[in-house]
């Protein structure tokens, strides 16, 4: 089990408000990711969840109890922190163990559920070394198989990947998203990354300053995004926002065409412009181009064998029914 | 560029190194000499220097006329005391210092810090009538309390600032993982504080063990440490150099063994955190 809902939660560190009162409801099983750009108050989110922050008002319960005031430890939940935060003078082995030793778990149990995560997480060999002879991934590892041992009601990640390179990053994104499949505990997950939170997320949580933008399914911010800002935050590259006649053209204050719904020709199109960089991805060519009354420069993705060089005049035509329509206060409009 | 080292240069460096060190120990190993000397060597002008006759002499004399164990046991109890105790009260302030800071925490450091800018001189009369009062006058359960609190302010700023290079997050960890306050601390902080507890510890031995000013006023018969067992023979009947250097150096020496031996922890607790 793990339903977690906040109703009205706040907080405020002294008289600065980084959370207005909110309303958010996880649900049992549920991959939830908070995400936003750094300081909207998506990490302080978690850690009011999780208890090492006390909520200035407003209540939290866990799978229906008020857990407001419960300290961390009597949440059940397992947090994984973007430092790993291992225990630097234990072993791997005795890092697992912790939370389990503290909750005076019988001996062959904690081997048993060591042995278990080890496994899974393929640190068998590395059991009897400190977290100081492991890299960075290990690290990581060590720190999901704490978690993993407590058997939580809900795991908390933030920013866990955030210290890995690329590659890693990747590969330990799979490996997160694995676990939930197997594990089918809700897992509430802190990144800045966009791409890390449309590719394992079922629900979707943009926050900006504090203030939840949006609630939703990876595709369903995609496909209708509330406002400008998720618009502009969530799919890679940015989607392309337009101000002047031609958003009045549409009825709207602004319009937002992604870099995927533009068609691109050398020959016509319903806006001429001309080619400034071209970022050649071998799969993609991402083409930014100037001289588009509204939106300078505007971002088109086209195939990877569109052959441009800068200077190119080419023309653009937007795919209609992917056209994202704004209000002037930044709301969709349906 | 890198700064190019000479060979010459070099050498230069380690005389001068060596010059210095010799210089700052000098004192000590003339004491040393000088507890080998008659007391007519002792005070021979010119100075003898390693060529006089060597006399063990000084230490049987010392011994026979005090008693050398008695003073060295008090010197034990009163700095052993005083630092575990200090460390028993300054674990959980700095801890607080450390990871609950409120607004107010830099100020009550540098306040505690002030009180060591006070001569101690300016507090003896209110403390002596304390001790009186008390009925702790010449005990070394008073004396433990008073350099206790003499080196409180010291050991207190050592541990804050080596918990201060403890990440939040650990303990953070450590709460998550179903830790009290008594585990956190007991389990994952003093752990990876023992480097900077050790020579917390260390270096408030010696400075219990080499304060004179308290344990000289506050001590009479039954309490006096090896301060006042040296003090003893600096002046009643006139000026025994030779026998005051053999006092001497039995009491700085048990002080100086542990500091040769612990010389590598001492050194890493006073630089610690001054580079990251």
């Amino acid at each position: 089990m793990g339903r977690i809902q906040l109703k009205q939660v706040s907080k405020s560190f002294g008289k600065v408000e980084v959370i207005p009162p909110l309303d958010l409801e996880i649900n049992d099983g549920e991959f939830v990711v908070f995400v936003g750009p750094s300081g909207c108050g998506k990490s302080t989110l978690l850690r009011l969840i999780a208890g090492l922050e006390d909520t200035t008002s407003g209540t939290i319960e866990i799978d229906g109890a008020d857990a407001t005031g419960l300290p961390p430890a009597k949440r059940g939940l397992a947090m994984v922190f973007q430092s790993y935060a291992l225990y630097p003078h234990m072993t791997v082995r005795k890092n697992i163990a912790f939370p389990m030793k503290m909750a005076k778990m019988p001996q062959e149990e904690q081997d048993r559920r060591i042995a278990q995560a080890a496994t899974a997480l393929n640190l068998t060999d590395y059991l009897d070394r400190r977290p100081g002879q492991l890299s960075g991934g290990q690290r990581q590892r060590v720190a999901i198989g704490r978690a993993i041992v407590r058997e939580p009601s809900a795991f908390l990640f933030d920013e866990p990947l955030s210290n890995l390179d690329a590659a890693l990053r990747v590969g330990m994104r799979m490996e997160i998203s694995e676990l939930h499949k197997k594990l089918a505990t809700t897992m509430i997950y802190v990144t800045h990354d966009q791409v890390e939170a449309m590719t394992m997320a079922d629900k979707i949580v943009v926050l900006q300053a504090g203030v939840i933008e949006q609630v939703g399914s990876p595709l369903e911010l995609y496909r209708t995004p509330r406002n400008r800002f998720v618009a502009g935050f969530i799919g890679s590259p940015k989607m392309n926002l337009m101000e002047g006649p031609e958003a009045a053209n549409h009825g709207a204050h602004t319009i937002g065409i992604r870099p995927e719904h533009i068609d691109i020709s050398k020959t016509e199109g319903a806006w001429k412009g001309t080619v400034g960089i071209a970022e050649h991805l071998g799969s993609d060519t991402f083409i930014h181009i100037h001289g588009i009354p509204g939106c300078d420069p505007l971002t088109v993705r086209a195939g990877g064998e569109f052959d441009v060089r800068h200077g190119d005049t080419v023309y653009l035509t937007p795919q209609l029914e992917h056209l994202h329509r704004f209000d002037a206060k930044g709301l969709r409009i349906q | 560029m890198a700064r190019a080292v000479t060979t010459n240069r070099k050498l230069i460096n380690t005389l001068i190194a060596w010059a210095i060190g010799l210089l700052i120990f000098f004192p000590i190993l003339w004491t040393i000499l000088t507890s080998f000397k008659t007391e007519a060597q002792a005070i021979s002008d010119p100075p003898v220097f390693l060529f006089f006759d060597w006399t063990l002499e000084n230490y049987s004399i010392v011994q026979e006329r005090s008693n050398y164990m008695r003073f060295l046991w008090n010197s034990i109890i009163i700095a052993g005391g005083s630092t575990v105790l200090g460390l028993i009260v300054a674990v959980p302030a700095a801890w607080s210092m450390a990871f609950v800071p409120s607004k107010r925490t830099k100020d009550i450091l540098l306040w505690m810090l002030s009180t060591k800018m006070l001569p101690a001189v300016g507090v003896l009369y209110p403390i002596y009538l304390i001790f009186i009062e008390l009925g702790i006058l010449d005990t070394r359960a008073g004396l433990v309390i008073v350099l206790m609190l003499i080196n409180l302010p010291i050991i207190v700023w050592m541990l804050y600032t080596y918990f201060k290079e403890i990440p939040g997050e650990i303990l953070e960890a450590a709460r998550m993982d179903g830790a009290s306050l008594k585990d956190e601390i007991l389990y994952v902080l003093t752990p990876m504080a023992v480097p900077g507890i050790a020579s917390t510890l260390l270096l408030n031995f010696i400075l219990a063990w080499n304060e004179a000013f308290w344990t000289l006023n506050l001590t009479a018969a039954k309490a006096a440490p090896l301060t006042a067992f040296i003090a003893s023979y600096s002046s009643p009947e006139g000026l025994f150099y030779a026998k005051l250097s053999a006092a001497s150096t039995m009491a700085i020496a048990p002080i100086l063994v542990l500091g040769w031996f612990s010389q590598k922890q001492l050194v890493r607790g006073l630089t610690f955190g001054a580079v990251k």
